[in-house]
């Protein structure tokens, strides 16, 4: 056996592994474009995204602003519709296209805020409970299976009573109620990982505890989280659209697309649109989170990766 | 001075009173710039003696030993903060599995730049730069443009030669080698094999090679300990060893070697199982299989004697006019 090896096997083993090596981007982009369902998604939500950024100048007219001779006008389509008001107007002659596109704004602030008040202390519990023994692991987690044994909403409106009504609150009534889903899916998946050959390796090579969890292990637990975190935004969505039917999230005046939801009921058989086209809003955006998240997390893991 | 040095070493696992010794009383000196293989079947203690030896244990065993000396440091009463300074520097260690070894979400470059950071306090493109330097030394093709691959798209040889390269990539003193070549295959265990040993020349390392292949031991090692049932049953240059082996198991073990029963219908085989945690023979652990078993194997453990340099576990071993 010779020490240099210059064996066809190994060279053409290098042309099939890596051939020209595209950039990271590219090569995030050629998994992700691969999923037609996720840049459908991408696209609406680029289109929500942009509207919700520029909505003083996208909406024809203030959300907030009621036109006394115009209650409950239909839709541009619909017979009896004005071309004044493309989607029609509320029961207070509120102009509902400007309303859904500033809906939009508070409505991507709030699953953003409160997936991320979830995700961080969820992923953190959850790391700490697989790492950290029996005890500290059966405290946690015997905490959150208090936790799921409440019904969510009925714990989301305790803990508003508790914090009086309001946004903020609202927002970590949300982050609280989702929490224990991202402490068993974190603990659950760090649990197979660190009992990988690559955790001993790492340990080997002298990594502490902390580096394990975060560094080693954490980005290899990703993918569930990706697809749950972006199931949480839109939960996020129809749950705070709850508290605000029940009166204790966005107070009525501000445009939610779950608050102009629920404040729509009454007409429901008089003016379908009032109530249609915000649930189509919220039905639309939910579907496209969730078709682009199930593309991010093929993209984004390089385990799903595959060379085929 | 030894570099490794292990005085009657002992692993137990599970409640006290009824647990299970997995290493029994092990004795084990490994000396700079030596070749020690470690020999057993499956369950012999080989994989948990280097774990104690790590560290990697945590609660699950009970670790005791008179002696376990690395370099002048005490590895019993070392802090963690400590040990995690010596693992990856001058202790690294290589596994069985390539394949599952390596982190799946990060490319082999981050990989081997990590140790480089953690332990050198390279930076940046010096840290590239050695990075490549030991990925060639580890004889991988077209390295540079390697360094952005992840390691699924490594094939199981080339996998372990990174496994090498972020084991010496600090020089490591003492690099301990668990199966290094067992999920390969033939041509490339061969590669790897004459890869460790050239690697173990130039850096003049102490190399443990625990492996069940007594081809590769005879091949690169300098001394062999044997191991059954969590006990060093016999040590020995390899020479000698291999042309005269003291100890039954020992002689049993090189029986079972294919190329050695050419011609025989049948392999020859010691009759019987290792023991288990609740039929441990009072006596030398080796006694209900042994072919030249005696009453007094049954009532009385031998110790491990020594015969000048070498040592034994039996009262009765073979070939000792030329072990003494």
């Amino acid at each position: 056996m010779q020490t240099s090896l210059p064996t066809p096997s190994v060279t053409d083993e290098l042309e099939l592994a890596s051939g020209a090596p595209p950039s990271s981007w590219q090569e995030f982009w050629r998994g992700f474009s691969k999923n037609k369902g996720a840049v459908i998604g991408l696209v609406f939500m680029a289109i929500v995204c942009l509207a919700a950024l520029f909505a003083p100048w996208v909406a024809p007219y203030n959300p907030i602003e009621q036109f006394r001779d115009h209650f409950l006008t239909p839709p541009t389509w619909v017979a009896g519709g004005s071309s004044q008001f493309l989607l029609g107007t509320d029961e207070v002659g509120r102009d509902i296209l400007s309303r859904l596109i500033h809906g939009a704004r508070l409505s991507l602030f709030i699953g953003l805020v409160s997936v991320v008040l979830a995700l961080i202390p969820g992923v953190v519990l959850g790391l700490v409970a697989a790492n950290f023994g029996k005890v500290l692991d059966s405290i946690i987690m015997r905490v959150m299976d208090i936790m799921m044994a409440l019904p969510a909403l009925l714990l989301a409106v305790a803990i508003v009573a508790i914090l009086g009504p309001g946004l903020g609150n609202a927002l970590v009534a949300i982050a609280v109620v989702s929490l224990p889903a991202y402490v068993r899916l974190t603990r659950a998946s760090a649990m197979t990982e660190l009992n990988r050959d690559y955790v001993t390796a790492a340990r080997l090579s002298g990594a502490g505890t902390l580096r394990i969890m975060f560094v080693t292990v954490l980005p290899n637990c990703m993918a569930p989280l990706i697809v749950h975190a972006t199931m949480g935004f839109s939960a996020a969505i129809l749950e705070i659209s709850a508290l605000g039917f029940l009166g204790m999230g966005v107070q009525p005046p501000a445009p939610e697309w779950g608050t102009m939801l629920a404040s729509a009921r009454d007409y429901i058989e008089r003016a379908w649109w009032v109530v249609t086209l915000p649930g189509l809003t919220i039905l639309f955006s939910v579907l496209a989170i969730n078709l682009m998240g199930d593309g991010l997390r093929d993209a984004l893991d390089p385990k799903l990766k595959t060379a085929a | 001075m030894a570099l490794l040095s292990i005085k009657n070493l002992s692993v137990e696992f599970g409640p006290q009173g009824r647990a299970f010794r997995a290493v029994d009383g092990l004795d084990l000196a490994v000396s700079q710039g030596e070749i020690v293989g470690i020999v057993g079947e499956s369950g012999s203690g080989k994989s948990v003696t280097m774990m104690a030896l790590m560290g990697l244990l945590d609660g699950q065993g009970r670790i005791t030993a008179d002696t376990l000396n690395f370099d002048g440091q005490d590895l019993l009463k070392i802090a963690p903060a400590q040990r995690r300074k010596l693992l990856g520097k001058d202790m690294a260690m290589i596994f069985q599995d390539p394949m599952t070894s390596l982190n799946p979400s990060f490319t082999v470059g981050y990989q081997i730049i990590e140790v480089l950071k953690q332990h050198m306090g390279l930076r940046g493109a010096a840290a590239t730069a050695r990075a490549v330097e030991l990925m060639e030394m580890v004889e991988i093709p077209a390295a540079k443009s390697r360094l952005d691959v992840y390691p699924h798209q490594l094939s199981g040889g080339m996998s372990q030669r990174v496994m090498i390269a972020i084991a010496i990539a600090c020089k490591p003193r003492l690099l301990i080698a668990d199966e290094p070549t067992t999920a390969l295959d033939v041509t490339i265990q061969a590669q790897i094999m004459e890869l460790l040993v050239n690697l173990q020349k130039a850096h003049n390392m102490a190399l443990v090679m625990i492996t069940h292949d007594l081809a590769v031991v005879a091949e690169v090692a300098h001394r062999v300990a044997v191991m059954y049932a969590g006990q060093v049953v016999e040590t020995g240059s390899v020479a000698r060893l291999f042309e005269h082996p003291a100890h039954p198991y020992t002689d049993a073990l090189l029986q079972a070697v294919p190329e050695r029963s050419h011609g025989a219908r049948r392999l020859s085989t010691l009759k019987g199982m290792v023991p288990g945690q609740y039929d441990r023979p009072k006596g030398c652990l080796l006694a209900p299989r042994c072919p030249r078993v005696q009453d007094r194997c049954v009532t009385e453990r031998p110790a491990l004697t020594a015969h000048k340099v070498d040592a034994v576990r039996c009262f009765f071993p073979l070939n000792t006019e030329v072990a003494a």
